[in-house]
Formats: C-alpha cells, sequence, structure tokens
C-alpha cells in the first residue's frame, strides 16, 4: 500500500511538471491557422536593420490583438522589396527606397503600385563630452578618426583645444560588432570597403556609449539621435571639410540634409486595408512609435509625455 | 516523511502494524535515495563530458580545418564582420584576460591571504565572526553588480586619480576581479589554516617563535596545499568571470600597454558576439574555438595545481 503511494507522490509531481512543460510551449503558428484564412496572417520580410523594429511592433500588436499573427523575417531590403514584387509578403521593410524599375516590375506584376510609408529614420549623432570645444565634424574626418589605419589621433590635429583632456588623445567609443548601428555607421563613415580601426571601446548599448562619451572629456562616440542628454553635446556635420555642418534633427534627417541618416519605410502593394491598414495604423500611432524610439531610431512623429523624448525633440528644433 | 505517509495509512492504527509499515517503508526508500544521491554524484562528470563535448563538436570543424592557426593565436586583428577581409586573430584578446587576470591575482592574493591570516589567528571571536559574514557577503555580489560597480564608481575615481583617458581598463578589471576572487581565496585558505592542527603552534611558541614566525614557517608551509588552492580558485573565477569584466575592461580589442589601456578578454568577446552569429559559420565556429582555448587555460591551471600538491605531498611523505 504505502509502496504504491510513495510511487504515486514521486511521480505526480513529475507529471506535472511535465504536463506544465508542454503547456508553455508556444502554440504552433500552424495549428491556430489552420482555416488558412489570408486576413489573418500578416507576413513582413525585409531589411535587416528593421527586422528588430519589426519584431517588437508584431509582438506588441499581438498583446492586444492575439487573432492576427504577424510573421516577421529578415534577410535585407532587397529581399523584403522581390517578395513584394512575387506577392509572396503583404508588406516589406526597407532601408532604401525602392527603384523605378522595381515600382514598375511590381507593378507589372501584381497589378497594383506600391505605398511606400516612412515610419521612422535612421539617424546617427556624433557626441563628445560637453566640455568639448569642437562644434562641427566633417564626414572624412569622422573616417579618419574611426577608420582603419586613419590617422586623426588628436584632438589638436581637429584644430580645437580639449582642455579637460589631458593626454590630448581621441578616444574612440564605438559598438559592438553585432550592433546594426555599428554596421551602419561603418557604411556611412567608412565606406563599404573599410573597416574600423581596432582599439576603440565597444559598448553594448546605445546608451552606453551616451554615458560613457558624457564622463569621458577625451572621448567621441556616435549613437542614435533619441539618446541625447544634457550631460552630452552632438556634434554638427558636413558632408565634406569646410563646408556648414548640419545639426541632427528630426527636420535635417527627413529631409537628407543631415549626412548620416537615412529613412526607414514600409512597402505595401496598392493601399492597405483591413488588418493590415489597422496594423500600420497601429504603427504610425504613439504606441507603435514609441516602439521606434525605444530601438533607437527616430520617430516621424515623437510621441508625447515622455520626459527624454521631449528633450531630443526640442533639441532638434533648435 | 516516510512517517508521515505511514501515520496516513487508513488501516486501524496499532502500533506493530504502524511499526511494520515503517520498515517496509524505509526498505524501499533507502536504496531509492541511495541511487538519487549516487546519481547527482556522477552527474557532474555527466555534466563536463556533455559540455565538452558540445564545445568541442561546435568548434572542431574550425579548428580542424578552416581555422588559420598560426593567425590565430599570433595575430592582434579581430575583426570578425570586417567588410574587407574577416580576421580571427586572438593574441589582443588572450593579452587582455592575461593582463587583467594577473594584475587581479597580484592584488587578491596578498589581500586574501592576509585577510586570511587575520581572521585565522589574530582576530578576537567577535571580530571574527563579523569579518566572516561580511566576506560571505561580498561573495554573494552577482558579478553584474561588480561591473556596474566598475564602470559607474570606480571608473571616474581612476581618471580622478590618474589623469587616465578613461576609466574602464585593465586598473579598474583587475581591482574589481580581485574584489570578486579575495572573498574565494579568503574562505578557502582560512579552512586551510585553520586545519593546522593546535599542537603545531603550541610546539612552535614552546621554541619560543614569535607570532609571525608561527604563521611564516609553521602554518604556511603546514597549509600549502590549502592555500595553493585557494588561490587557483581565485585564477579561476577570474579568468572565467565574463560579466564584470565585460563592464570593466572598457572592451577594446588591442594589446595593453600600459595599466591605463581599455583591453578585452577572451570570455567578454565570446558573451558579446556568440547572440548574434548563426549556428555552423565561420564566427561562431571560432567564438567555440576561443571557448576550447578556455577549456585549456582552466586544465593547465587544474593540472599544475594538482601536479604541485601532489608534489608537496610526495616531499613530505619521503
Amino acid at each position: 500500500m504505502s509502496r504504491c503511494k510513495l510511487v504515486v507522490m514521486i511521480c505526480l509531481p513529475l507529471f506535472v511538471v511535465a504536463c506544465l512543460g508542454c503547456g508553455t510551449r508556444r502554440n504552433n503558428p500552424n495549428a491556430t491557422g489552420g482555416s488558412g484564412s489570408q486576413q489573418n496572417t500578416i507576413r513582413v520580410e525585409g531589411s535587416d536593420t528593421m527586422v528588430n523594429l519589426a519584431q517588437a511592433w508584431a509582438e506588441e500588436y499581438n498583446k492586444t490583438h492575439p487573432e492576427i499573427s504577424i510573421q516577421v523575417s529578415g534577410g535585407g531590403s532587397g529581399v523584403g522589396i522581390a517578395s513584394l514584387i512575387d506577392g509572396v509578403a503583404d508588406m516589406a521593410n526597407a532601408s532604401r527606397k525602392m527603384k523605378a524599375k522595381e515600382l514598375a516590375r511590381a507593378e507589372e506584376n501584381t497589378g497594383s503600385r506600391p505605398q511606400e510609408i516612412v515610419v521612422g529614420l535612421d539617424a546617427l549623432a556624433v557626441y563628445v563630452h560637453k566640455n568639448n570645444p569642437l562644434e562641427s565634424i566633417s564626414l572624412p574626418e569622422l573616417a579618419e578618426i574611426y577608420g582603419d589605419g586613419g590617422k586623426l589621433e588628436s584632438w589638436s590635429a581637429l584644430g580645437v583645444d580639449n582642455v579637460d583632456c589631458d593626454s590630448g588623445e581621441i578616444t574612440r567609443v564605438s559598438r559592438q560588432n553585432n550592433s546594426g548601428t555599428y554596421h551602419y555607421f561603418r557604411e556611412a563613415v567608412l565606406g563599404k570597403q573599410r573597416d574600423f580601426k581596432l582599439g576603440s571601446i565597444d559598448q553594448s548599448g546605445s546608451k552606453d556609449v551616451v554615458a560613457l562619451v558624457s564622463r569621458t572629456p577625451c572621448a567621441i562616440g556616435y549613437s542614435g539621435m533619441g539618446y541625447k542628454t544634457d550631460e552630452i553635446k552632438w556634434l554638427k556635420v558636413s558632408q565634406e571639410k569646410g563646408q556648414p555642418g548640419v545639426e541632427p534633427g528630426v527636420a535635417t534627417a527627413a529631409d537628407g540634409s543631415y549626412a548620416i541618416s537615412r529613412p526607414l519605410q514600409i512597402y505595401t502593394l496598392g493601399e492597405p486595408t483591413g488588418a493590415l491598414k489597422d496594423y500600420i495604423d497601429w504603427i504610425m500611432s504613439d504606441a507603435g512609435q514609441q516602439i521606434v524610439l525605444d530601438l533607437g531610431y527616430v520617430p516621424v512623429k515623437m510621441p508625447g509625455a515622455d520626459a527624454e523624448t521631449k528633450d531630443a525633440d526640442s533639441a532638434a528644433k533648435e | 516523511m516516510p512517517e508521515a505517509d505511514a501515520n496516513r495509512e487508513p488501516s486501524p492504527p496499532r502500533p506493530w502494524s504502524m511499526l511494520r509499515t515503517f520498515h517496509v517503508a524505509v526498505d524501499w526508500c533507502e536504496p531509492l535515495v541511495e541511487w538519487i544521491i549516487r546519481i547527482c554524484g556522477w552527474s557532474a562528470i555527466l555534466f563536463v563530458f556533455a559540455i565538452f563535448f558540445f564545445v568541442f563538436r561546435e568548434g572542431s570543424e574550425m579548428l580542424l580545418g578552416g581555422l588559420d592557426l598560426k593567425e590565430f593565436f599570433t595575430s592582434p586583428n579581430w575583426r570578425p564582420d570586417s567588410v574587407v577581409r574577416p580576421q580571427y586573430g586572438i593574441l589582443a584578446l588572450l593579452a587582455g584576460t592575461i593582463s587583467v587576470t594577473g594584475l587581479a591575482m597580484l592584488i587578491a592574493v596578498p589581500l586574501g591571504l592576509g585577510a586570511a591570516v587575520y581572521v585565522a589567528e589574530f582576530a578576537g571571536p567577535r571580530s571574527k565572526e563579523t569579518l566572516k559574514v561580511v566576506i560571505e557577503l561580498l561573495a554573494a555580489i552577482p558579478s553584474v553588480v561588480w561591473g556596474f560597480i566598475g564602470y559607474m564608481v570606480l571608473g571616474p575615481i581612476i581618471i580622478w586619480a590618474t589623469g587616465a583617458p578613461v576609466g574602464i581598463n585593465v586598473l579598474n578589471g583587475g581591482i574589481i576581479l580581485a574584489l570578486m576572487s579575495v572573498p574565494i581565496i579568503v574562505s578557502v585558505s582560512e579552512d586551510a589554516l585553520r586545519a593546522v592542527p593546535d599542537s603545531y603552534r603550541e610546539a612552535a611558541l614552546a621554541l619560543g617563535a614569535s607570532r609571525w614566525e608561527i604563521v611564516s614557517r609553521v602554518l604556511f608551509p603546514a597549509a600549502k596545499n590549502g592555500l595553493l588552492a585557494a588561490v587557483l580558485l581565485g585564477v579561476g573565477r577570474a579568468i572565467g568571470e565574463t560579466m564584470a569584466v565585460l563592464m570593466a575592461t572598457g572592451h577594446a580589442v588591442q594589446i595593453p600597454h600600459s595599466l591605463l589601456d581599455p583591453v578585452r578578454t577572451l570570455t567578454a568577446t565570446i558573451a558579446a558576439e556568440l547572440g548574434e552569429t548563426v549556428s555552423g559559420e565561420e564566427h561562431y565556429g571560432v567564438l567555440f574555438v576561443i571557448g576550447i582555448v578556455l577549456f585549456a587555460i582552466a586544465f593547465v591551471v587544474n593540472l599544475t595545481a594538482d601536479l604541485v600538491v601532489k608534489g608537496i605531498r610526495g616531499e613530505k611523505h619521503d
């Protein structure tokens, strides 16, 4: 008798645990969409820069709209656009504009013209310590600071007397190489054929870069515009040395005059309708745009009420 | 448990029957418990081998082919995601690990042994208890908190005290790691010192030895094995530590020329980069090869310890 009980006492908890383990498994997407109703599934494909953003949107949206299944995959802007043209994706994320040829092919293939919706901007600001007298920097100078084999190593070579920095050397603050910001900065500043110079202090997050630079008089760093605080100063950026620098901001990023920014857009086939329209409307709402800001991009519409956001906004308007 | 089990027996509670049930339960339980304990013991070996197998399986492809081992060990260029040519040289990372660990041990060993001698031999009963509790508390601080302290508190202090351009560097990492390994060194070596029989102390006192002579001539030689084990456990803690060094050392790929240069360690590299690599890709494999290198370092440290300890024992027996 007692042996039986003992066995039950041991087995029952194991069984319960096993059941819990099975129960917590995610629902199989095929199981939920068994009827194959196209309306409830949104297929999103495209830019790797935006894949985190797209996933964050999908997760957040699913919390309030569990009936909609959003399938996100990356692969690159080109892949997303190709899928849109082939009709395999409902929505393409792209960190570049669609080319005229692609637009024409999409229209030919599907009969409807792709619609472009700019959902955010990927803009990087170049930060220095707030006591650093430098005001403006050019892209070639940045490339000489950050690029492999670059010669610019001291603040005096940039023509400023950075009094607080005893050694006079430029301390480069960068990002770890798994970051999209790292790759975008490399592409935009160093070009497609140049590596970063080794020996930079690689931080794991955009906020860490800002925190470190704000405490380090010798430092220079780059990070999303949204991370600006009062403790740090950003530089105006010019295309070429001698040209007037452009202040980073939502307006200058949006019109393309600020050099280190690019719009992030979504393409749909024709005007979005039904569930897709609801989803895109939500992306453009405060909730969706807050996620854009949270992930370090510039929202097209600043979501209200957040102190940090207001700072970035007012700074951008100055 | 079995008693409670027996109590719930529905049959009328006659004393002899209860006793009998209890005995049956014990008969049945004991081998079961024995087996559970046995499995616990053997599982350690199982886990070590499973980890060993996994790390080698993931890294073997790169290790046996594909990876230029000469470049791997002699090049300071760690550029896994280069746009020109990926380079996997761990010399700078190895130098980072060795410099930070070495500095940590330079600080932690005298500090730890000194503290252990004080706690074991000199402190009165009350201060002894207080010290032991506080030191154990020190060991309980999570490594990410240590990293945070290094980043936020120690960094600015180092800048202020040394005039270094950045506060997160070898010195910072070394101090943090030293503080993290001190509790282990103290508690293990204190045990070792207390295990020395009192007759040794009495004999030394009878011979007219001073307190310092007792410690240096009698206790240290007698507790050699335990003290060595304490130091090596400290080394192991320092080499394997990831989160704190990731935050406190600056994470910069370069061979340090001074204590004030930021560096990057092997462990921090794996932690920072593994998440973004794709299984089967070159970069992923190389990170596992770094894991194998860390394994090898740990193995050599342990083997040396073993041999040294055995050597000391051998001398004693002669």
